[in-house]
């Protein structure tokens, strides 16, 4: 387990460094920040004496080496907007990501285990059946179009739901949270809803094609065999390893998701890190911009160490390199 | 009273093109203890009959006529939940492959005890204890090691030795072996089968043995039914179907064993292949590829001729031109 580890320890590090790299070099490329931050009064050789001060003229390298070894102690740079550090503005709006992302997570694992398992193991359920096509329709519809499109339903026509922020929200160890409070639930319905209208047609579709592809198989039939009852074959003996590939492919899905709360943040103006994050690409707030990627890519590793992990808890094979086959 | 009695079996594969017919007409018996071998190529119904008996023909198969008399009960007119309670319990089965039978994810120990957990009311410790017991009589060495580990673990005849031992647990008095041995190595391969042999005499446990190899059965079972296209075509005895077998395509399949071939020459085969259920032949399903083959065969299905204690259905069967014992020299043209 320590060996597992510390290998994947090291991957993740690596991981992070080209990360880091890349986020950097593509600050050059996002237009003149002087712009935005200083005046049109402002004349050039000022501008360019500026420039000069904050470092912007140096080798590459030489920028970037700064920026790391700030970076290693925390400091990703002051944001050119907020006149803040970048990474206290981001981590200001990051537990209104992670909310709309657990929430998202949560409605997925909800429905996608349930109903990929009853659609696999009643494939001909008239009910079922209709889910499944409608799970091609949710695939195939951008997340901004049924955000849009679950706005106009239900709060402009029916009123039922907010359109936009995140409602009341209460400090909880000292983040600001909104699922604590009736408003902030309420809130956050639309968001989830939309944010998940991708990922739970793709998961529940996986979920069926492998339960389908499981039950055939010959410990599954075996088990029947047996004399197991319905319940455990299905929930213990298919269910575990119907769930296998499933976790891979989620902690995938995890680094597209919070990909797509860039575009759900901005349909219903939620505070959170991607509604931030086109902000600062419209005011070329570089240093957000790469404290942005940054902290998403630490994020994206942390949640992919993490399904690493559990799935080695689920598949005794992964263990492998502790025990080996021992022959007759 | 037997211990089991299949009459007139009928499996039907639904299918949009029209119902393919997999089993028709099996009929065999087994009496307690007894061993009874079933033979034939792949496709010839074998295992569909083994899993016919369980009720376990994977969809969309179903049985369309017969009874399945086990201990004197009916089993295709059982409801499913009487149908579990005989799986595992009455009547266990042993399948081909042990690298498939045994699921990845669960323990050695799991998939042992929960057989017992289905079928009795039995603490956890009494669970293990009967799963380590019957794991020593497989001869599996330290058991509370084997009991904790995953089936990766373990060796292919390892884990046929689990499958064995699992079998064993509930004191089945019907054992449905399919070909239990034929994906071991061939070291092992006897050793399993002696095993499995051993332990059916030591509890009296019938045994009906799936398998296309005539001389594993000739060995083990006393009976032997031959199959072919869902028919059985001969059944007896097993020294009568070895000695004097009826049937061309018995005689065939006896006349393909590498033991009939003198070394250095081609081994024996019987020309063409078993026919797909979509595609059998009208008449005799085996016409197209025997030797033997008449006017008749074209056109009428043969019916069931009985020759001192084998029933054999082959219109030629009784006749002079089988009189005489197979003839091998047809195949080596």
């Amino acid at each position: 387990m320590f060996a597992f580890f510390s290998r994947r320890l090291v991957q993740a590090v690596l991981v992070m460094l080209v990360i880091s790299v890349i986020a950097f070099s593509i600050q050059d490329n996002l237009g003149d920040p002087l712009r935005e931050l200083v005046g049109q009064s402002v004349s050039e050789a000022e501008r360019q004496s500026l420039r000069n001060q904050m470092g912007l003229n140096d080798p590459f390298f030489v920028q970037y080496w700064r920026f790391f070894k700030k970076a290693l102690l925390g400091d990703l740079g002051t944001s050119y907007f907020f006149k803040r550090p970048a990474l206290d503005v981001i981590l200001d709006k990051l537990p209104a990501t992670l909310e709309l992302v657990f929430g998202t997570t949560l409605i997925v694992i909800l429905f996608s285990v349930p109903i990929g398992v009853f659609a696999a193991i009643y494939p001909k359920q008239w009910f079922l059946r209709l889910v499944m096509g409608m799970s091609i329709i949710g695939i195939s519809i951008p997340v901004f179009l049924t955000a849009i499109m679950s706005i106009y339903i239900f709060s402009v026509e029916l009123g039922w739901l907010p359109s936009f922020g995140r409602g009341e929200t209460v400090e909880l160890y000292g983040w600001t949270v909104g699922f604590l409070t009736r408003d902030g639930l309420m809130h956050l319905i639309l968001p989830c809803t939309a944010l998940s209208s991708i990922m739970l047609p793709l998961f529940i579709r996986l979920i069926r094609a492998e339960m389908m592809e499981v039950l055939e198989s010959e410990y599954i039939r075996f088990a029947w065999a047996k004399g197991l009852t319905r319940r455990r074959i299905w929930f213990l003996h298919a269910l575990k390893n119907t769930l296998l590939p499933v976790i891979t492919v989620g902690g995938l899905q995890i680094g597209t998701l919070i990909a797509f709360t860039i575009l759900t943040e901005t349909v219903f103006q939620w505070p959170g890190m991607g509604f931030l994050f086109l902000e600062a690409v419209n005011r070329v707030d570089t240093p957000l911009i790469v404290a942005y990627l940054i902290v998403v890519g630490l994020i994206f590793v942390i949640a992919n160490t993490i399904v690493d992990l559990i799935y080695g808890l689920v598949n005794p094979t992964v263990r492998l390199a502790r025990s080996h086959p021992e022959g007759e | 009273m037997a211990l089991l009695e299949v009459r007139n079996l009928d499996v039907t594969f639904a299918s949009w093109g029209g119902n393919l017919v997999a089993l028709r007409d099996v009929s065999f018996s087994l009496e307690p203890g007894e061993r009874l071998g079933i033979v034939g190529e792949s496709g010839a119904g074998k295992s569909v009959a083994a899993f016919a008996i369980l009720n376990l023909i994977s969809r969309p198969g179903y049985i369309s006529g017969g009874e399945i008399l086990f201990e004197g009960q009916d089993l295709t007119q059982l409801s499913p939940q009487e149908m579990r309670s005989i799986r595992g319990n009455r009547i266990s089965m042993i399948f081909q492959d042990p690298m498939m039978t045994l699921n990845p994810v669960l323990t050695v120990g799991v998939q042992m005890t929960e057989v017992l957990h289905a079928h009795r009311e039995i603490s956890a410790e009494e669970a293990r204890s009967r799963a380590l017991q019957t794991l020593t009589r497989v001869h599996i060495s330290s058991p509370e090691k084997r009991f904790d580990q995953y089936p990766h673990e373990l060796s292919g005849g390892m884990r046929q030795r689990v499958v064995i031992a699992t079998a064993l647990l509930t004191e089945s008095s019907l054992i449905i072996a399919d070909e239990p041995t034929t994906a071991l190595d061939v070291t092992i391969q006897a050793e399993i089968m002696d095993l499995l042999l051993e332990l059916c005499e030591l509890n009296n446990v019938g045994l009906i043995l799936i398998t296309h190899d005539l001389s594993v059965i000739s060995q083990v079972s006393q009976h032997a039914i031959v199959m072919y296209a869902g028919r059985v075509v001969e059944a007896g005895p097993i020294w009568e179907i070895v000695n004097n077998a009826q049937h061309p395509y018995t005689q065939g399949l006896i006349g393909a064993l590498p033991q009939q071939t003198t070394p250095g020459k081609r081994l024996n085969q019987i020309r063409g292949v078993m026919p797909s259920l979509s595609n059998i032949p009208e008449g005799c399903a085996f016409n197209p590829r025997c030797q033997l083959v008449m006017e008749v065969c074209r056109t009428s299905v043969p019916t069931y001729t009985n020759i001192g204690s084998t029933r054999v259905a082959c219109h030629a069967a009784g006749s002079a031109q089988t009189g005489n014992p197979l003839s091998l020299e047809h195949n080596k043209t």
